[in-house]
């Protein structure tokens, strides 16, 4: 049950207690600690789940391929089309060997069937550009991709002059990654 | 190109039109599109009788960013990012009205853990929003300190939202179903430790800037909005409430669960600047309140239904999604005609009604008050605009 109140009205008196009251805030807040940050000398200590672009997650087994089964799921929830996945296909021959071990009686007649075809059309995934300049950070990527291969990034001091500094190919951000800390 | 010259001379269409009716003696500026009270692109077309003011209209559309066709061309999800933009100050009140509509559609039964989780943030949220109103029109008045305060404890509520859902101000965080992430131990404690610390500052509000003698002479008995001004102008949220009229969507008809909370609907009858002001302080306490009681209670579970289409395509049909935002009553009006795209869109923003009345209640007041009430009614122009 609520009541509809009335404002508190004020006398004189009240009035001009208020402004020393007021003055009396300002000069406990004058000794306390400042709670600002002086940026370039300082960082602020909240950065750590700030959610920037996507980043490609590596295999855990190889660290220079990505998790990503280039289903293209991410570039079709995209808002902003700002994903598109290079794509390069290339035909393998499957080592005969390999194809032969299933020993279960379904598997091997599919393997039986597949067999006169010898050629493997293999997809490879030569580039993950992403369009930072268009992207909302809404996450839809993430989402959607069925096998987690997108993570967020965190690095909250992106800064570039050109817009074409902000087309990332992720692929290769990985791989840099992964190179400096097996190095580093 | 004399003729060009001649042409910039007579002004836009709304400045002729609005000259059309213009008296002897009088003055005509405008105020906007860039104001710093009107925070944002609003274009406010005054005519003027020394410091008093005859006529004003309000010119909208700075910021149109076609929000409503966007949804026409845009899949189901693809929208959820828009919703965060069209209020950037309570973008979770959005995000909940539009998956509240598409959830109607879908007939999707959200998850217990899920509404809390949305309860909790949504007003923490509403918080922030009153947080940035409270300092942002106390500067309009000319005082330069609450707004640093205001920032300050706005930062600790925005830093708690980015835990969990990773941005500080366009949240795009509620999904049909439930929401995106669940909450981490670090978001409960801190914001326990928020609503402890905003119960210290609140007071601290009261008497640096509720009680001051200056802020009482700026709103009291400035800007009178009848109830059945109120009404006319389709008024909602905190304006109505500081008109006297105890409406609130989480109380009247409670969505989600907000009818197992015990909070109180803040109103005032004085129908002026300071009733609304005061309605909105109230209200930060009754959230905190809200809060509280949702994190001692928060149950268990899933976040997400356990079974989810993968492609959202809701059956034929038409749903309306209402909620409280902190401007008022939020509705998303979503017709499906069963492909993953919407037909149709409408988003019904307060601050459009809101501001509406602004052209009525103005006539006749001094040109300073007319900064304050503008900022009483609590206005974000890409809301209106949309």
């Amino acid at each position: 049950m609520t009541m509809i109140k009335k404002t508190p009205k004020q006398s004189t008196l009240q009035g001009i207690k208020s402004l020393f009251v007021g003055l009396k805030v300002t000069g406990r807040n004058f000794v306390m600690p400042q709670i600002t940050t002086h940026y370039p000398r300082k960082e602020v200590s909240n950065l750590a789940t700030y959610r920037g672009h996507v980043d490609l997650v590596p295999k855990e087994d190889d660290p220079m391929t990505s998790k990503c089964i280039l289903c293209g799921q991410c570039a079709k929830a995209c808002p902003s089309n700002c994903i598109e996945l290079v794509i390069r296909k290339e035909e393998v021959e499957p080592p005969p060997d390999e194809e032969a071990q299933p020993d279960s009686g379904s598997k091997e007649e599919a393997t039986a069937k597949s067999a006169p075809k010898k050629k493997k059309v293999k997809r490879i995934l030569d580039a993950f550009m992403l369009n930072y300049n268009l992207c909302s950070l809404c996450g839809q990527c993430v989402q959607t991709c069925p096998v987690d291969s997108l993570e967020f990034s965190t690095n909250s001091y992106l800064a570039g002059f050109t817009r074409e500094e902000f087309i990332f190919d992720l692929l290769e951000r990985m791989r840099n990654k992964q190179k400096a800390s097996s190095s580093g | 190109m004399l003729h060009y010259a001649h042409e910039q001379l007579q002004g836009d269409y709304y400045t002729r039109a609005f000259q059309a009716g213009a008296q002897e003696d009088t003055l005509i500026i405008n105020m906007g599109p860039q104001h710093p009270s009107t925070h944002g692109v609003l274009r406010i077309i005054l005519e003027l009788h020394g410091e008093y003011i005859l006529r004003a209209e309000p010119v909208l559309g700075y910021v149109h960013r076609m929000q409503e066709k966007m949804g026409e061309v845009k899949t189901y999800p693809q929208y959820l990012a828009n919703m965060g933009r069209v209020d950037y100050l309570h973008a979770l009140a959005w995000n909940w009205a539009y998956v509240r509509a598409v959830e109607q559609l879908l007939e999707l039964e959200v998850p217990e853990r899920a509404e809390y989780v949305r309860v909790i943030t949504c007003e923490l949220n509403r918080i922030t929003s009153h947080l940035l109103w409270w300092g942002a029109y106390l500067l309009d008045l000319g005082a330069f300190t609450p707004i640093m305060y205001g920032f300050a404890d706005r930062e600790r509520a925005m830093d708690l939202l980015q835990i969990i859902t990773g941005s500080r101000l366009t949240y795009c965080y509620y999904t049909f179903g439930g929401v995106t992430a669940d909450l981490t131990p670090q978001f409960i404690d801190g914001t326990k430790d928020f609503c402890k610390y905003m119960r210290t500052r609140l007071p601290m509000y009261k008497d640096l800037v509720t009680d001051n003698m200056i802020l009482r002479h700026r709103v009291d008995d400035i800007g009178i909005i009848s109830v059945d001004m109120a009404r006319r102008y389709g008024v909602t949220g905190p304006n109505l409430r500081g008109s006297g009229v105890e409406h609130d969507l989480r109380r009247n008809t409670p969505y989600s669960i907000y009818d197992r909370f015990d909070f109180e609907i803040p109103a005032y009858e004085e129908c002026d600047a300071l009733a609304r002001y005061l309605v909105r302080m109230d209200e930060m306490e009754q959230s905190i309140s809200i809060i509280e009681q949702a994190i001692q209670s928060l149950p268990e579970g899933p976040v997400m239904p356990p079974k989810m289409p993968k492609v959202i395509k809701p059956p034929k049909g038409e749903a309306y999604g209402e909620v409280e935002g902190a401007r008022g009553v939020i509705g998303i009006h979503v017709i499906s005609d069963g492909t993953a795209t919407p037909y149709r869109i409408k988003l019904r923003a307060p601050s459009f009604s809101n501001l509406s009345l602004f052209a009525e209640v103005s006539k006749g007041i001094l040109l300073a008050d007319a900064v304050s009430i503008l900022g009483s009614l609590d206005l974000v122009i890409p809301e209106i605009d949309r």
